[in-house]
């Protein structure tokens, strides 16, 4: 993975300098709120509502066990023993203090990490496939791609306050793992004609106005890339929406432009940012590459694994994807039990699954924009050990994709923002589910859950999904069917009106039941919504 | 009745105004309607209090309970992490939240 060189070091060290002495003055009363405010956002630091919320960067997901172990020691010594990770592959601790925000960030700095760029109008951390450099599927890793990116767009000064955050992610398979068409910029990675290059697709998102990405150039030769990627950016930044922020983002301009229009605009824009010369050179792009060469895989290594004990078995099943190199596989370590928070670890399993990774992972760990783990790189004869390991710190949950294997924002319990809460309807659910024996039956079934329309839960995307609400001060649950964030992208569609606390939870598994009534053989529930559509779970809950 | 509440500038820690000082409990908090604004302006500007701002509540039980969920949540802590709320050991404060 990338290590940081003196450059990266001293802009890192250098921003944690002057944090500190902002919070200073902040503390005595130099700064007010006002001044201060945008400052602490550009690094990170919330105020939510409990405290203040410090969200650290994970570049594209990877880490290795020393930055784990880093993220794992900030939990114990300035949080309250845990943290948080979120959809954006990021780690969010709900309890900081303002007084330890720059030691926090200092001790960030030690392990080459930050949270720069986690908040304000400017390009967010870059996200990719959590399987990267593993997938047996991608005709590249595309990390080093979403690396160039992370370093052209970080203190990026003509993007550093755009018409509103904006959001890249970068893909290199057909399967999409990264819900590319659901960002501001998605970007996949093909091979035409044996030539790499750079598949744009611009114009996406979830929030209060759910859009998925035209594509809107096919092939961006990848000596290209930055350069393409800077006139998308410039067309936004000159024609995006400052008067209204919920017509701010990057998909309403595109949408009221016009795909056609908004794309000749930026072919425009490139060719003449071709004549700047702005494309870093290619050598920049290969000294990336190195860092993200692969492991030395054994070979030879026996396909098999003993699959005697049933507990175990369901775990590979459910839990393991193929790998590139034979004898290995992807491990998800679930961060879903049963009755658990999604997302949520304690600093103790934060260090135990980095003592795991470096145990069995090439020393590399992936967080998941579904909010759980990834060892990368795991043999399958080490299956065994490692999943014991897990089951004992309550990370053996055999749920992936499953209907147990909810994405939750932090909902009301936790944000400002929100208007109903998340995590005690993703509990419930998930203890339903896990009671009534049906998860196995059902299958792939992904339920996102978010607490307000700004859709952190990705609700939208959920084969399920619930919105929360505020109806005249109660929270109501809105339940929406029928989306996809994979290459099969498609919008939830709203069932109908919404249910209390206790009903939305039946309300899905009356939604499960049309399902498992109404199925054909090897469908998953979207494909069964999609073919019977929404008419006879509209009769099942609606009557 | 109106209290006020914001964050503690140096924790964060939400802080209910008592009518001479801020409290980390809700039960302590005051009417201060018709002067919410001049107390929050003068507070803030001693650097007592963070973003202070007031919000409805009524009595019961002989304590102010703010009107909206948000704020019972803020007063309380998380519903999802009883062990982390004000009154850990108080089985009845989710009803009190919700």
């Amino acid at each position: 993975m990338y290590k940081y060189d003196s450059y990266d070091q001293q802009m890192v060290d250098a921003r944690v300098e002057e944090f500190r002495d902002q919070a200073r003055r902040r503390l005595e009363g130099k700064l007010t709120e006002d001044q201060f405010k945008p400052l602490r956002l550009m690094n990170g630091l919330y105020l939510q509502l409990h405290a203040y919320m410090l969200r650290v960067a994970i570049p594209y997901g990877t880490l290795d066990s020393r930055q784990m172990h880093a993220l794992a020691d900030i939990a114990d010594k300035y949080d309250r023993g845990y943290g948080h990770f979120t959809t954006r592959q990021n780690i969010q601790y709900n309890w900081i203090k303002l007084e330890d925000a720059p030691d926090i960030l200092a001790d960030l700095a030690k392990v080459e990490m930050h949270a720069i760029q986690t908040s304000g109008n400017c390009i967010r951390n870059i996200s990719s496939d959590h399987f990267a450099g593993a997938a047996a599927d991608e005709v590249v890793d595309p990390r080093p791609y979403a690396e160039l990116l992370r370093q052209w767009s970080s203190f990026h000064p003509e993007f550093s306050y755009l018409p509103r955050k904006f959001k890249i992610a970068v893909i290199a398979s057909d399967t999409d793992r990264a819900a590319m068409r659901l960002h501001d910029i998605g970007i996949q990675i093909v091979e035409q004609d044996g030539e790499l290059g750079a598949a744009f697709y611009v114009g996406g998102g979830m929030g209060r106005t759910p859009m998925i990405a035209p594509c809107i150039n096919p092939f961006v030769p990848l000596d290209q890339l930055v350069t393409y990627a800077e006139a998308c950016l410039r067309v936004y930044n000159r024609h995006g929406r400052r008067d209204n922020k919920y017509k701010a983002r990057i998909k309403i301009l595109v949408h009221e432009m016009g795909a056609e229009e908004y794309t000749r605009q930026v072919e425009a824009e490139f060719a003449h940012l071709l004549e700047q010369g702005v494309e870093p050179p290619f050598a920049e792009l290969e000294r990336i590459r190195t860092f993200f060469e692969d492991p030395l895989f054994e070979a030879d290594l026996p396909a098999e694994i003993d699959r005697s004990d049933p507990d175990f078995a369901l775990w590979v099943d459910r839990n393991t994807v193929a790998h590139k190199a034979e004898g290995y596989v992807s491990a998800v370590i679930s961060l879903k039990p049963v009755g658990g928070i999604p997302g949520d670890a304690t600093a103790e399993q934060m260090h135990l699954m980095a003592d795991l990774a470096r145990d069995y992972s090439f020393d590399e760990l992936r967080v998941m924009h579904t909010q759980n783990i990834v060892l990368p790189h795991v043999r399958k004869a080490d299956l065994h050990a490692l999943w014991t390991a897990l089951d004992q710190a309550g990370l053996g949950s055999p749920n992936l994709d499953t209907v147990e294997d909810i994405i939750a924002c932090p909902g009301l319990d936790y944000c400002s923002l929100a208007n109903a809460r998340s995590i005690p309807v993703a509990q419930q659910i998930s203890e339903r589910f896990a009671a009534n024996g049906k998860t196995e039956a059902l299958g792939q079934l992904k339920l996102k859950i978010s607490g307000c329309i700004n859709a952190c839960g990705h609700h939208h995307a959920g084969h399920i999904g619930i919105l929360g609400v505020d109806k005249k001060g109660v929270e109501n649950y809105q339940l929406l069917l029928g989306g996809s964030e994979a290459e099969d992208v498609s919008l939830a569609k709203i069932t109908g009106p919404g249910f209390d606390e206790a009903g939305i939870v039946d309300a899905v598994e009356t939604a499960a039941d049309v399902y498992l009534r109404e199925r054909q053989d090897g469908e998953r529930f979207l494909d069964t919504y999609r073919r019977i559509g929404m008419t006879p779970f509209k009769e099942a809950l609606y009557g | 009745m109106r209290i006020l509440t914001g964050n503690d500038l140096k924790t964060g820690a939400v802080t209910w105004w008592t009518g001479s000082d801020w409290s980390l409990h809700v039960e302590d908090a005051v009417d201060v309607t018709g002067s919410e604004d001049e107390i929050a302006r003068r507070e803030e500007s001693a650097r007592r209090v963070n973003a202070p701002y007031a919000i409805d509540a009524t009595m019961d039980e002989g304590s102010p309970r703010p009107s909206h969920i948000k704020d019972r949540v803020r007063a309380i802590g998380p519903t999802v992490r009883p062990d982390l709320t004000l009154k850990p050991a108080d089985p009845d404060i989710g009803n009190w939240v919700i």
